[in-house]
């Protein structure tokens, strides 16, 4: 497996009124060409502030990246200079956001949008540049693209309006795409088709792709690994059958037992309890408050990673023996 | 598009018709009997009821009303009670004034504001932009009169650089007086405009799409000057266009101080001697100027807003 983006220890911090609040502190994990890494965690956790700094679009201020590296290729995207990120941005990486139905200029068409990343990026005349915004917007299933590339966001539905965000994101044959909850806005069934769209188009092209979510379903389907996050930190990370047939951490186990099943037909489970604030993180765990296992130790040192099974990550007391017949 | 427009126009008659009653009335429950200030107290029955007759004010209300909106159809408003002139000449020859001070101050004022609103939304929360905020709230807080005063004082009479008054209908002359009541206009304005021109700014500034822009890789100076600047145009071209309407009627204030016998002029002087006819055309050319500025504002809208213009 070919390593294409590696996140080491990234922090990201907000100055909010009471504090500064530390959205996403001392996050890390590996992408591979060719392969999805799934970002789960409830909301807040800090998925979307980590991807926008993987893209370095944190809003500064009240935001800013303070620790990490972030290595593309080997080089730390951290270092590199304005001009050298934006020739990265929707080129190399580029991003789909939660939230279609405002993440296009409305008073542009939405050929006028996808071309314009192609003619930065590419060195393609402008007619060059429409039949290939036609031929992405055919790639992503919209019907009559010749038709559709002169018209504007407000005559498009939520779904299409996504699937125009993956033509604009795809248009430059990314190497690394992240799509941060690219489905949480729209209706069930054009969820289903947009991740299908997505996985297949993944396959094709062959990239990598980052894929938040808080839906565990949709990791299940999309995912190779994931990435199981708690505010602001990685609390179990491993690749998707492990996690499924094994979680670890009391967390990820929470946020299975609160997945919908037919077979067993059992009581769904919620996690009790509400997410601390970061400006007010109780010492040691930081899942503590809602552990069912909490103990002593939990409130001492803060849990570190560590590999309990072949590339199976967790941050948690919980399997340690002396931790064991305690509870 | 054009059938949106045309509608647009249709509705505009009935809200003429509103607001002539509206003039109508209040000129009626204001106005008085004009006859007792044009021929002085000792007039005799016979001569007030010639000039009643003469003004129409003998026949009914209903019929008087008839001759308004009459007016406001064929502009003639009839005669100026003070100086006897036909108001339609009077209008006409105070718009080429109004417009020489007004049009170049307008420009000027419009274009500048919209440029250091653009400079302030590309350094926002500089230094410079606290700079030039304070500026603005500075600028606005001090009264026109004061700039009119000082300019007056300091850079007509002191250093000559301007005529202290007057006008010269002389094409090219004519900028020598309108000059500096031209840079105080500018002045005064500015503050105000450049603040609600970066607030359209900002207010764009924080959008999703701006954050789409960016992570398409394009530079923050194209991501404002085309993205952001071509939304906030929605909001400044409504704001600009129906002021330019306005132009024609001029500003009260500089007009008069600077003897510029523009419409301003004409309407303060109307005001001074209660000259009813021509306080009532001015209204009447107010009005129908909203009204169209209006208008204007829609037919614009419809072009730099694609959502407005399939509706
Ligand atoms: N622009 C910002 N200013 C201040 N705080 C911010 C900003 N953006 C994010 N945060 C904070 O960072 C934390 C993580 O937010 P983030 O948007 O990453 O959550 P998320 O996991 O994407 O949640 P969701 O599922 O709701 O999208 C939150 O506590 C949020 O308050
Ligand atoms: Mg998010």
């Amino acid at each position: 497996m070919e390593k294409i983006l590696e996140v080491k220890n990234l922090r990201t911090r907000f100055r909010a009124e009471g504090g500064i609040a530390t959205a996403v502190d001392g996050v890390s994990f590996d992408v591979y060409k060719g392969r999805t890494l799934g970002i789960v965690g409830e909301s807040g956790c800090g998925k979307s502030v980590t991807s926008l700094s993987i893209m370095r679009l944190i809003p500064d201020p009240p935001g800013e990246i303070s620790g990490g590296e972030i290595i593309y290729k080997g080089r730390d995207l951290l270092k590199l200079s304005i001009p050298e990120m934006r020739a990265i941005r929707g080129n190399e990486i580029s991003m789909i956001f939660q939230e279609p139905m405002t993440s296009l200029n409305p008073v542009f068409t939405i050929g006028d949008q996808i071309r314009e990343a192609i003619l930065l990026h590419q060195k393609t005349s402008r007619a060059a540049a429409k039949a290939k915004t036609i031929e992405m917007l055919k790639l992503v299933g919209i019907p009559v693209p010749e038709k559709r590339f002169d018209e504007y966001p407000h005559q498009l539905s939520g779904g299409m309006r996504q699937r125009v965000m993956i033509a604009m994101a795809l248009s430059c044959n990314p190497q690394v795409l992240i799509a941060d909850e690219p489905t949480t806005a729209l209706d069930v069934t054009i969820q289903a088709q947009i991740l299908e769209l997505m996985k297949k188009i993944r396959e094709t092209l062959g990239m990598a792709m980052i894929l938040i979510t808080h839906d565990l379903g949709i990791i299940a389907e999309t995912a190779d690994e994931v990435l199981v996050m708690y505010a602001g930190k990685v609390v179990e990370k491993g690749p998707v059958k492990e996690i499924f047939a094994n979680p670890l951490h009391p967390y990820t186990r929470g946020l299975l037992n609160s997945l919908p099943s037919l077979e067993k037909k059992k009581r769904l489970e919620t996690i009790a309890g509400i997410v601390p604030s970061l400006l007010d993180l109780p010492k040691g765990c930081r899942f503590q408050a809602r552990c069912p296992y909490a103990f002593e130790i939990c409130r001492g040192e803060e849990p570190a990673l560590r590999e309990v099974g072949p590339a199976h990550w967790i941050a948690c007391y919980k399997d340690l023996p002396r931790f064991e017949g305690k509870k | 598009m054009t059938t949106y427009l045309v509608r647009r126009l249709i509705y505009t008659v009935p809200i003429l018709f509103g607001v002539a009653i509206i003039i109508f009335s209040l000129f009626n429950l204001v106005g008085g009997d004009p006859t007792y200030q044009m021929l002085g107290k000792h007039a005799t029955p016979a001569q007030i009821a010639e000039l009643r007759h003469e003004l129409g004010l003998d026949r009914t209300k209903l019929q008087q009303f008839g001759d308004y909106l009459g007016q406001m159809v064929t502009f003639d408003f009839g005669r100026s009670y003070s100086t006897k002139q036909k108001i339609s000449e009077m209008i006409w020859s105070g718009i080429p004034p109004s417009l020489s001070l007004a049009i170049p101050a307008f420009i000027v004022e419009t274009l500048l504001a919209l440029i250091i609103a653009m400079l302030v939304a590309y350094f926002r929360g500089s230094l410079f932009d606290r700079i030039v905020v304070v500026g603005c709230v500075m600028g606005m807080s001090v009264s026109a009169l004061a700039y009119i005063l000082f300019g007056q004082y300091v850079f007509a009479y002191l250093f000559g650089f301007f005529p202290i008054s007057g006008y010269d209908p002389d094409p090219i002359l004519r900028f020598k007086y309108v000059a500096l009541p031209a840079l105080i206009w500018v002045t005064v304005s500015l503050g105000i405009n450049v603040r609600v021109f970066r607030t359209f700014m900002l207010d764009e500034v924080g959008q999703d799409y701006v954050r789409t822009a960016r992570a398409k890789g394009l530079s923050e100076s194209s991501t404002l000057f085309k993205h952001i600047l071509k939304n906030a145009m929605i909001p400044v071209i409504t704001y600009v266009v129906i002021q330019i309407p306005f132009l024609i009627t001029g500003s009260f204030l500089l007009e008069s101080f600077f003897g510029i016998p523009g419409l301003g002029s004409i309407t303060i002087d109307a005001i001074h001697n209660s000259d009813f006819p021509v306080i009532k055309a001015m209204t009447t050319i107010e009005t129908l100027l909203f009204i169209f500025g209006n208008l204007l504002t829609d037919a614009l809208y419809s072009v730099v807003d694609p959502r407005v213009r399939l509706k």
